[in-house]
């Protein structure tokens, strides 16, 4: 019994290890499959795009790196990283020093306020008291579910965490929370959207707190990892210099989506 | 006499395999106990014990309401006139032919997006309700558990024998006083041992309502995970968890097996 | 004041076909391709739960008592955990095992695609429910055929080959039919993975048209015609494998 399980073992890792030998220069960018538009969609055929994709993408040339996106659940990206399921994550992930316990960050590539929008027929701001007694809808372990629930736990009714930003967006014109707290690009893509049009409003910006929204997003890499996160960061500062940053913002904004200028770290 | 026996049952039950098993699962739990992270723990109990506490309130209210439910069904398959048998089998069909998954997003997510279009049912006094989670929850369990028990049912109900039915019937029995005496406990006595394994499988189904943003054991170990980065803890502690709560419930069952005369006419 | 009907006509009528066209802007290519892969993945761990079906029976039943009492182990564990935990724990902590192991032999790690992983998880958990299918299967056998079998000196794998299973297959088929359906509805499962099957296809399809109720009733339609056919098809192996018994009522 014990050979037999032996050699078993040993056939299996052998099988895994002949059918999947791993090709040391594919770096796999996790993401999770969701929509998150206009960050990350997919089409009808089944493929990817959007804003993120389209700059994932200019780094990854920029850096001469050959990319592969790998879809995996937003929860799973960090202990993705970890066990080497993925090498880096570009996922609109913002850089905290929560997160940077247990990876590390590039620079960043893009920084957007923090919003709230909620129902239209409601009057109230994006402050403690205006979201008094009312149920507020985030995404699970993000910067808003960590920001929502330190400044807005203690007045709300009720803080909802959602496993996708748009089924948050979707129980929010059903009806059945009061407001979302979500990246304020995201959020006003909602509102352009048939759906986000007929049911909601922009509340206001939230009152910023760097400890828990952080200085932006940046790509996610595993620690020590350094060769890795330096190519991506020298990558995002060259397709700012040579122009590529902006011609792909043009196609979805009409602004800067990076934010204030700011030395690497 | 009583001690050898108990000595002489011991010592077949712990044979010298066992003792070398019982060590390395003792080793086991005391590498996980100190080269794992549970610093956690103290202050997520609380949070826990609400989850354990949500779970079993689920478990024991779809099960009762999901039995209740399949007692007609199993009985319109089994004896019913074919107006009644029919949708009876087509409903069973349909809960057993797909996802359990599939059919609380139909519920919360599908059903959920077409309330809001009728102004009638927000105006009503089930708004409140219909706007949480739980309903969702509780319903899409209740209807499983009623679609599979009702098949069980319908089997122990055709397999109660004919001659008790007729000796009903020959005592002068009215229908329903036979079926509430004779029919109904013959088949409840049957299907309780399949009951038992089905109830087992309602608890392993119930984290899936995690996913729509009820507050579960699951779920408090899902946050956890999310919260602290610890990946694998949670999730060893959760299945514990479950495996203690599944011994409870084969416990349970074997009482009120042994509490039921098991002969059978 | 709108009434149900109201509601899934407007839906329907033109925006149903478009919604579930195969060619995109339609996304019926899309589930078709996710119902695929679930009967894949269904396929994959059903075969590989058999598999460990087989030897989990016999181990549980001629294994040493060591062999025994961890097959037990490993039956009463995965029955007693959701499948849910057991996913994500075989997802994140197995392929990390496999590639610690791997270092500790000397191989290059590997990248174990969310396919296999899917498979191996799903798989191990219908081995569990196999082994227990198929042991009650083999005790169902007369004792005299295995005894026979035994006198005419075949070797234990001629005698699982041309004895063991063939007889068993008739007990084993209805307990084994119900597993495939679990394997195909335990997919579902996967897309809390984040895995590209029917029900993560759909949740993806309901979250970029909005049309949630279309697209999961779509998806329910799919996974019934999965079921449908599948029990067509079993009860064409039971018939086949009660061929030459003694026609037998059912349980009724």
């Amino acid at each position: 019994m014990k050979t037999f399980l032996k050699t078993a073992v040993a056939a299996a890792a052998i099988a895994l290890a002949g059918t999947f030998s791993a090709s040391a220069e594919q770096v796999k960018v996790g993401f999770s499959p969701e929509a998150y538009p206009p960050f990350y969609s997919q089409d009808s055929s089944g493929k990817w795009g959007g804003w993120e994709v389209d700059i994932a993408m200019a780094i990854c040339a920029e850096a001469k790196l050959d990319c592969v996106l790998t879809p995996i659940p937003w929860d799973g990206l960090i202990p993705g990283l970890k066990t080497k399921k993925i090498d880096a994550i570009m996922n609109s992930m913002s850089i905290t020093a929560e997160r940077q316990k247990e990876i590390d960050f590039s620079d960043k590539y893009y920084n957007t306020p923090t919003s709230i929008v909620g129902a239209k027929d409601q009057k109230f701001d994006a402050s403690p008291e205006g979201l008094k007694g009312k149920v507020l809808g985030v995404q699970v372990s993000t910067v808003h579910a960590a920001y929502a629930k330190k400044h807005f736990a203690s007045t709300a009714a009720e803080i909802k965490e959602y496993q996708t930003q748009d089924e948050a967006n979707q129980d929010l014109a059903a009806g059945r929370i009061d407001a979302t707290q979500a990246d304020q690009i995201a959020l006003d893509a909602f509102l352009k959207s048939d759906q986000g049009k007929g049911c909601c409003d922009m509340k206001g910006t939230v009152a910023p707190d760097l400890e828990v929204l952080g200085p932006g997003v940046g790509a996610g890499v595993r620690k020590g990892d350094t060769e890795l996160k330096d190519k991506i960061s020298a990558a995002i500062k060259g397709i700012r210099a040579n122009g590529k940053y902006g011609e792909i913002t043009k196609k979805y904004f009409d602004f800067d989506v990076y934010g204030d200028e700011v030395q690497s770290n | 006499m009583a001690m050898t026996r108990t000595i002489a049952r011991t010592s077949e039950w712990l044979q010298p395999h066992r003792i070398v098993l019982i060590i390395v699962a003792a080793a086991i739990v005391l590498a996980c106990a100190f080269l794992m992270r549970w610093d956690w723990l103290p202050a997520y109990l609380p949070l826990a014990l609400q989850g354990i506490w949500r779970t079993i309130w689920l478990l024991v209210v779809t099960a009762a309401l999901g039995i209740t439910l399949a007692i007609p069904i199993g009985f319109a398959q089994a004896a019913g006139p074919a107006f009644l048998a029919v949708p009876a089998r087509v409903f069973c069909t349909v809960i057993r032919g797909t996802p359990l998954l599939l059919q609380l997003w139909l519920l919360y997510y599908g059903l959920g997006s077409l309330f809001p279009q009728f102004p009638w049912i927000r105006e009503s006094f089930l708004w409140p309700y219909l706007r949480q989670a739980w309903p969702y929850g509780v319903l899409a369990l209740t209807l499983s558990y009623a679609g599979y028990e009702g098949e069980v049912m319908r089997g122990a109900f055709a397999g109660v024998p004919k001659g008790q039915l007729e000796a009903a019937r020959a005592f002068g029995m009215r229908r329903w006083t036979a079926f509430r005496r004779i029919w109904l406990p013959q088949a409840l006595r049957r299907a309780l041992p399949t009951l038992a394994g089905e109830t087992v499988l309602q608890l392993k189904a119930t984290p899936l309502v995690a996913t729509i943003t009820m507050v579960d054991i699951y779920s408090v170990a899902s946050r956890v995970r999310q919260e602290t980065f610890v990946t694998y803890e949670p999730l060893l502690l959760l299945a514990l968890v479950y495996m203690a709560i599944t011994g409870v419930i084969v416990f349970a069952f074997r009482k009120i097996e042994a509490r039921i005369p098991a002969r059978l006419g | 004041m709108r009434t149900l009907t109201d509601i899934f006509l407007s839906a329907s009528a033109a925006g149903l076909a478009e919604l579930l066209a195969f060619d995109p802007p339609g996304w019926g290519g899309n589930l078709l391709r996710g119902l695929l892969a679930s009967v894949g993945i269904a396929c994959g761990s059903f075969g590989l739960g058999l598999l460990i079906g087989i030897c989990g029976a016999y181990g549980k039943l001629y294994g040493s008592p060591m062999a025994r009492d961890l097959f037990g182990l490993y039956t009463t564990i995965v029955r007693a955990v959701p499948e849910l935990v057991l996913i994500l724990l075989l997802y994140f902590a197995g392929t990390d095992l496999v590639n610690r192991l791997l270092t500790l032999l000397g191989y290059a790690p590997v990248d174990i695609n969310g396919l296999i992983a899917g498979i191996c998880v799903l798989g191990v958990v219908q081995g569990a429910y196999s082994t227990e299918v198929l042991r009650g299967a083999i005790l169902a056998i007369p004792q005299g055929q295995i005894e026979a079998a035994r006198a005419y000196g075949m070797s234990p794998i001629l005698q699982l080959r041309r004895i063991t299973l063939p007889a068993m297959a008739p007990y084993a088929i209805p307990g084994l039919a119900n597993l495939w359906l679990i394997a195909t509805k335990d997919t579902a499962l996967l897309a809390v993975v984040g895995f590209n099957e029917l029900t993560q296809t759909t949740r993806l399809a309901a979250g970029a048209t909005k049309a949630y109720f279309t697209f999961f009733f779509a998806a329910g339609v799919l996974y019934l015609a999965l079921t449908l056919v599948s029990n067509i098809i079993i009860s064409r192996f039971e018939r086949y494998s009660r061929r030459g018994m003694p026609s037998v009522m059912e349980t009724r």
